[in-house]
């Protein structure tokens, strides 16, 4: 099932984040814990997913812990939309 | 005649006895209520530790390894190493994209070279601390904060601080990176203490201070000026941790408006950093108007990057005047030069072809590009620089050659390294690796001499970098270049890979840079802008064969329009 949270996120990511627009992030990837997004890009996501969604992530939900792929990162948004 | 105290042990127990009740550090931990540490409980929590370490064997004069994440844990086993007479080391804690295996790795490089005799650490940690260790390792005793000795009363005599001697080494600092762990900057107590009376009065400190910081302690400026200093010469402290810093660089502005900081150093990047990523609402009567120096050091410094940060907080009371700047090194044990105090920090309006292709810093003429060079002030009463040329002769005012110091505040020597040692020291004179040049008696940084690249503050060995590129399969030993590429908008460098690859496949091309990246990163810790892969014979060598990064840098510039 195609998931436009999952999509829209990808594309931002890849375009705004790792800066590589073209780039195509999987579902189930890592992002943080393989540092594709850096630590000092992580304030980044946080203000993109509030600017996007209306949904805050706090500082101290941005580690691997609370979320890792854009999978869980999307479920993250529903649960609080 | 009252003595004045050197040592460490001396200074903190006289404070001990004469302000126990004051406050030291007040610790923010995210998630936590501030935490205010009196001297008498910081000396106590310490004491622990250092019974510990006594108890354990290690004897004042041995090296202890200290493997902490920001917390009340490292303040007390550095200061508990400090008061039985130990020597700490603060060796960085394993981050989550760093893969354990390259950390061992890294640690039992350090290991090897230092031949420390214990290393404190979490319990947790020590499984991992323990597989770094071969047999033969110097390392005698591995303890762990669950067991370190509970707060008690300081017996300053008994626990072996007292017993060293000014001249005597009281800690080792390790700049990052592989090639930087084999080398720890040792500094004596009377090196720390001249460095802090000089540094005291070039920032005019007073009882009014407070130090608002959110450095972490394995590095120079966090470390001396924002540690050390403030807990040595009693100005109190704020010290927020750099882990929740970078995803929360508003706490550094709440902290400075809740405790009315005066005194902040930020590396140049954090300037654009909290400038661009800093929302309003954060900001919600945020006061920045006690802050009288925010000294901006440890990476090239911009102008654009003060500007920028300016114009963010001016409308929350950040004073113009308050911009500092400061040159400095692990091997003068902190500040070489201080700008900014006395007046506003002078900027060179200097032709930036005269800079590039005649070594000369010419003012700027009307019609043709010119570079805004920001001084790093005057030395320190302590410290003399000159500017020399590759002859080691002194160049006239305006000459670009590279800068070397002399002061009563040098480092002892690389520990267990009398090679490099020797090697660093011309006549008495410290040749310092960078580039600049001086006008009235201040000092202009243009750039450096090794080709280290400094993301963040934080120094990057591009062998580290190229190492673990040509790991990956497809990509052939000796045909990697790493190097830094400055970004106007991150105000720091960019690390950027370029590496020589047979396949035209597209497919497979992906693969190899994706594999780089990944190898990078999880290697070092550092995140690369960019791999570009080229096809064979694209990089430039030596004469002698070697891996000419400047003009590799040049060229890629070209090729990428840059």
């Amino acid at each position: 099932m195609a998931d436009e949270i999952v999509d829209q996120l990808s594309k931002l990511i890849a375009e705004k984040i790792i800066k590589q627009p073209g780039k195509v992030l999987k579902t189930d990837q890592a992002l943080i814990s393989s540092g594709l997004i850096d630590s000092f890009s992580l304030v980044d996501l946080a203000l993109l997913v509030e600017d996007t969604y209306g949904v805050r992530i706090d500082d101290s939900e941005l580690n691997a812990d609370t979320f890792d792929t854009l999978e869980q990162l999307a479920t993250l948004i529903r649960s609080r939309k | 005649m009252i003595v004045m105290p050197i040592t460490f042990t001396e200074k903190l127990q006289e404070t001990y006895r004469t302000r126990p009740d004051q406050v030291a550090i007040h610790m923010l931990l995210a998630g936590k209520p501030d935490l205010p540490l009196t001297y008498r409980e910081l000396l106590c929590g310490a004491a622990g530790y250092a019974r510990t370490l006594e108890k354990n064997g290690i004897q004042p004069g041995e090296v202890v390894v200290l493997i902490f994440q920001h917390s009340l844990e490292l303040v007390y086993a550095y200061f508990g190493a400090i008061l039985r007479g130990a020597i700490p080391s603060i060796m960085p804690f394993l981050t989550e994209k760093l893969l354990p295996e390259r950390y061992r790795t890294d640690l039992a490089a350090l290991v090897s070279i230092t031949r420390p005799e214990a290393i404190f650490t979490y319990r947790e940690f020590e499984p991992e601390v323990r597989v770094a260790l071969s047999p033969q390792s110097s390392v005698r005793a591995v303890m762990v904060s669950e067991d370190a000795d509970p707060p008690c009363e300081p017996d300053f005599e008994q626990l072996g601080g007292l017993s060293r001697k000014p001249e005597d080494i009281v800690l080792l600092q390790h700049s990052s990176g592989t090639t930087g762990l084999q080398k720890g900057v040792a500094l004596s107590h009377r090196a720390v203490h001249n460095q802090l009376e000089s540094y005291r009065r070039a920032m005019h400190l007073d009882e009014n201070d407070v130090i608002v910081s959110w450095l972490p302690l394995y590095h120079d400026m966090g470390l001396i000026a924002c540690f050390l200093m403030p807990i040595l010469l009693g100005v109190p402290l704020v010290l927020l941790s750099p882990f929740e810093w970078v995803r929360a660089p508003y706490r550094l502005m709440q902290a400075v408006t809740k405790y009315k900081g005066t005194l902040t150093w930020l590396p140049n990047f954090a300037y654009n950093f909290c400038a661009q990523k800093v929302r309003e609402r954060d900001l919600e009567g945020v006061d920045l108007s006690t802050w009288r120096a925010v000294s901006n050091c440890s990476e090239p410094m911009r102008y654009e990057s003060q500007h920028a940060f300016y114009e963010r907080f001016k409308p929350y009371g950040l004073k113009q005047e308050a911009f500092c700047t400061c040159y400095a090194m692990a091997e003068n044990v902190f500040a070489v030069t201080q700008g900014g105090m006395d007046a506003p920090v002078t900027i060179d309006a200097i032709d930036r072809d005269a800079m590039q292709t005649k070594w000369e810093a010419l003012p700027a003429v009307e019609g043709r590009p010119s570079v805004q060079m920001p001084s790093a002030g005057k030395p320190i009463d302590n410290t003399q620089v000159r500017v020399v040329n590759a002859k080691g002769h002194d160049l006239p005012e305006r000459k670009i050659g590279e800068l070397a110091l002399k002061s009563d505040c040098m480092l002892s020597g690389y520990y267990h390294r009398p090679d490099i040692t020797a090697k660093a020291f011309t006549d008495g004179w410290y040749l310092t690796g960078d580039y600049g040049y001086m006008v009235d008696g201040e000092v202009y940084v243009c750039g450096r001499k090794k080709e280290i690249i400094i993301v963040g503050g934080k120094n990057i060995y591009p062998m580290d970098l190229e190492e673990l590129a040509m790991g990956v399969k497809g990509v052939h030993p000796g045909r990697v270049s790493a190097f830094g590429v400055f970004d106007e908008s991150s105000g720091t460098e960019d690390v950027v890979i370029v590496a020589e690859v047979e396949t035209k496949d597209v497919a497979e091309r992906e693969r190899i840079a994706d594999e780089i990246r990944q190898a990078v990163t999880r290697g070092s810790a550092v995140a690369l802008r960019h791999v570009h892969l080229v096809g064979p014979r694209w990089l430039i060598k030596t004469s002698s064969g070697k891996n000419s990064r400047l003009q590799n840098k040049e060229k890629y510039l070209k090729e990428m329009g840059m």
